[in-house]
């Protein structure tokens, strides 16, 4: 045997429990999604005729997948910016060295632990027209509040308010790290330049903590592409197909319309999506954000 | 007490990040009929656990528990398996592709799960696991994530130790069985809580996957309330309750292992 054929043998040896994996349920399912994707299949998911690409002109001119990607951008542009927005500003007040400081940090980053579906369960309570506590509150200040969940232009508010909140235990936890690796000189030494309050936000802290928010803005768009629970909690997709994001989209069209074809098309969409998203993280990240 | 303003302003955000929590918690502990009174109540006149109680002779919930934590249990076991293993051979061993398997690792976390559902859900129909454990753990036992996340912690381990262990006839297994395992505990916890949060807390994969009730894992058997005919909303709660209960212990026993885990992705030194 060549020198190199033992060592490889036994490193392939411990790479084997993943790997073997790793090609079961990730590398070859991938493979044949985009196989699937170009035929037609029988209700069980077996192909039956090949289709070429006609799955993905289907969807070019697909009602139901426009709505789909009209949902799903709104859904992401509702949910990353504000959460990460609001995770900064509980992150700057928890990077204080109070005493007890501890108990704050582990309440305002808690979401972390609650998943999706009990989330999903307890808002849709909040969100209730008659019974809930949100209508409530608004009806208090004059505000006449809607059937969240049964108008078509409130769904994905509903749905965008409860992912916010579910993600910001993680969010609170990111950026707290990042606010804590800047170098307390740095503040000093603006402060000593007159930077106080606001400015001193704006033009010190936001740029220092920007791998952070650059590093979430890519999580939490790919999170929210995957968001499932909520949407099968919450609004089953409806009304009118408003939360029918792409996720929600290939489940319907696989499990329940049994469109394997037609679905794999979709999920191949998503893969693209979550790979450009993915790509870009690390060329950015290589180069125009801010490192230490 | 210069620090006043400021613990007021945290105490309020505080009360408003758990809010939600903190009204699930209220709301099971009240009857029907109060929850139904108006304007919506915050705390209970009356508290008392009979929604708890209804929660049982509901549904089975102690099933579903059980279910969880047998399948997060066995992913954790998996996990902790297949990617100390794996970090070690990217850390201690040298050998022709290791740069490339380890872009394949890499690879993998670009792709997402509800890309590869489709095939993953034939494939565990065609080999008989639907509404198996096995059927819900198998597909989640490797992680890219623990992998790299160990294998930082390994390569702290100075590499004359493996050399001195060789020469002293140790096997190379030996060595990372009796000295690299031990010494990296903590980032092993850090794998393990991580594994058990996020499959505790699955519910798509368990939904498609499981018809019989009593396969069912907490989060999809808690759902199912929601699609009763008549919608019991303390009954609803008092399943939250039950069911978020244990993560939230684990995020106070575990908080220093879940912040090292998501941040050494976000802040590299």
């Amino acid at each position: 045997m060549s020198h190199g054929g033992r060592p490889l043998l036994v490193g392939l040896a411990y790479l084997a429990p993943s790997l073997i994996l790793f090609a079961a349920f990730v590398f070859i399912p991938l493979g044949r999604t985009f196989y699937l994707s170009f035929f037609n299949t029988r209700s069980t998911g077996a192909p039956t005729s090949f289709a070429g690409l006609d799955n993905y002109l289907e969807l070019l001119t697909s009602e139901a997948f426009r709505t789909g990607i009209v949902a799903t951008v709104l859904f992401t542009l509702y949910t990353v910016p504000l959460g990460i927005a609001l995770g900064l500003v509980l992150a700057v007040l928890l990077d204080a060295p109070l005493r007890a400081i501890g108990v704050f940090r582990t309440i305002m980053s808690s979401t972390i632990a609650v998943s999706a579906a009990v989330g999903s369960l307890i808002w849709l309570l909040l969100f209730n027209p008659s019974l809930g506590l949100l209508n409530h509150m608004l009806s208090l200040v004059g505000i006449a509040g809607p059937q969240w969940l049964i108008q078509p232009q409130t769904a994905i508010l509903a749905v965008s308010v409860t992912t916010i909140w579910l993600t910001l235990g993680t969010n609170v936890i990111v950026l707290l790290a990042g606010l804590q690796g800047v170098p307390q000189e740095i503040y000093e030494a603006a402060r000593l330049d007159g930077a106080r309050g606001l400015r001193m936000f704006t033009r010190i802290t936001v740029p220092m903590v920007s791998p952070s928010l650059f590093f979430l803005l890519v999580v939490d768009t790919i999170a929210v592409l995957q968001a499932f629970t909520q949407i099968h909690v919450m609004t089953r997709g409806g009304p009118v197909d408003t939360t029918r994001v792409l996720v929600y989209s290939i489940y319907l069209d696989a499990f329940q319309n049994f469109q394997f074809g037609f679905a794999s098309a979709q999920a191949v969409i998503l893969f693209v999506i979550v790979l450009a998203l993915t790509v870009i993280q690390f060329r950015v990240v290589e180069r125009r954000v801010h490192y230490q | 007490m210069r620090h006043l303003p400021n613990y007021v302003v945290l105490v309020i955000v505080a009360l408003l990040v758990a809010f939600p929590l903190l009204l699930a918690l209220s709301y099971s502990l009240m009857s029907e009929s109060e929850i139904a009174t108006f304007p919506p109540p915050v705390l209970p006149q009356a508290p008392s656990l009979d929604n708890y109680a209804t929660v049982f002779s509901t549904i089975p919930i102690g099933r579903y528990l059980l279910n969880s934590f047998v399948v997060a249990g066995a992913v954790v076991a998996g996990q902790i398996v297949t990617a100390s293993l794996a970090a070690y051979a990217f850390s201690f061993l040298t050998y022709p592709g290791r740069t490339l398997l380890f872009f394949a690792f890499l690879s993998t976390l670009m792709i997402p799960w509800e890309a590869t559902i489709i095939p993953n859900y034939i494939t565990i129909r065609s080999i008989g696991w639907l509404d198996t454990y096995q059927g819900l753990a198998v597909p989640f036992m490797a992680t890219a994530f623990g992998t790299f996340l160990l294998r930082q912690g390994f390569l702290q381990i100075p590499k004359e130790l493996h050399d001195a262990a060789r020469i002293d006839g140790a096997s190379s297994f030996r060595f990372f069985r009796s000295i690299v395992v031990p010494l990296s505990r903590p980032a092993l916890a850090t794998v393990a809580i991580y594994a058990f949060l996020s499959t505790y807390n699955q519910y798509f994969w368990p939904l498609l996957i499981t018809n019989q009730p009593l396969m069912r894992t907490t989060q999809v058997g808690i759902a199912q309330l929601r699609f009763e005919e008549t919608l019991r909303w303390g009954l609803v709660m008092a399943g939250v309750v039950m069911v978020a209960a244990p993560t939230l212990a684990l995020l106070i026993v575990g908080q220093r292992q879940l912040i090292r885990g998501l941040t050494s992705g976000a802040v590299k030194g």
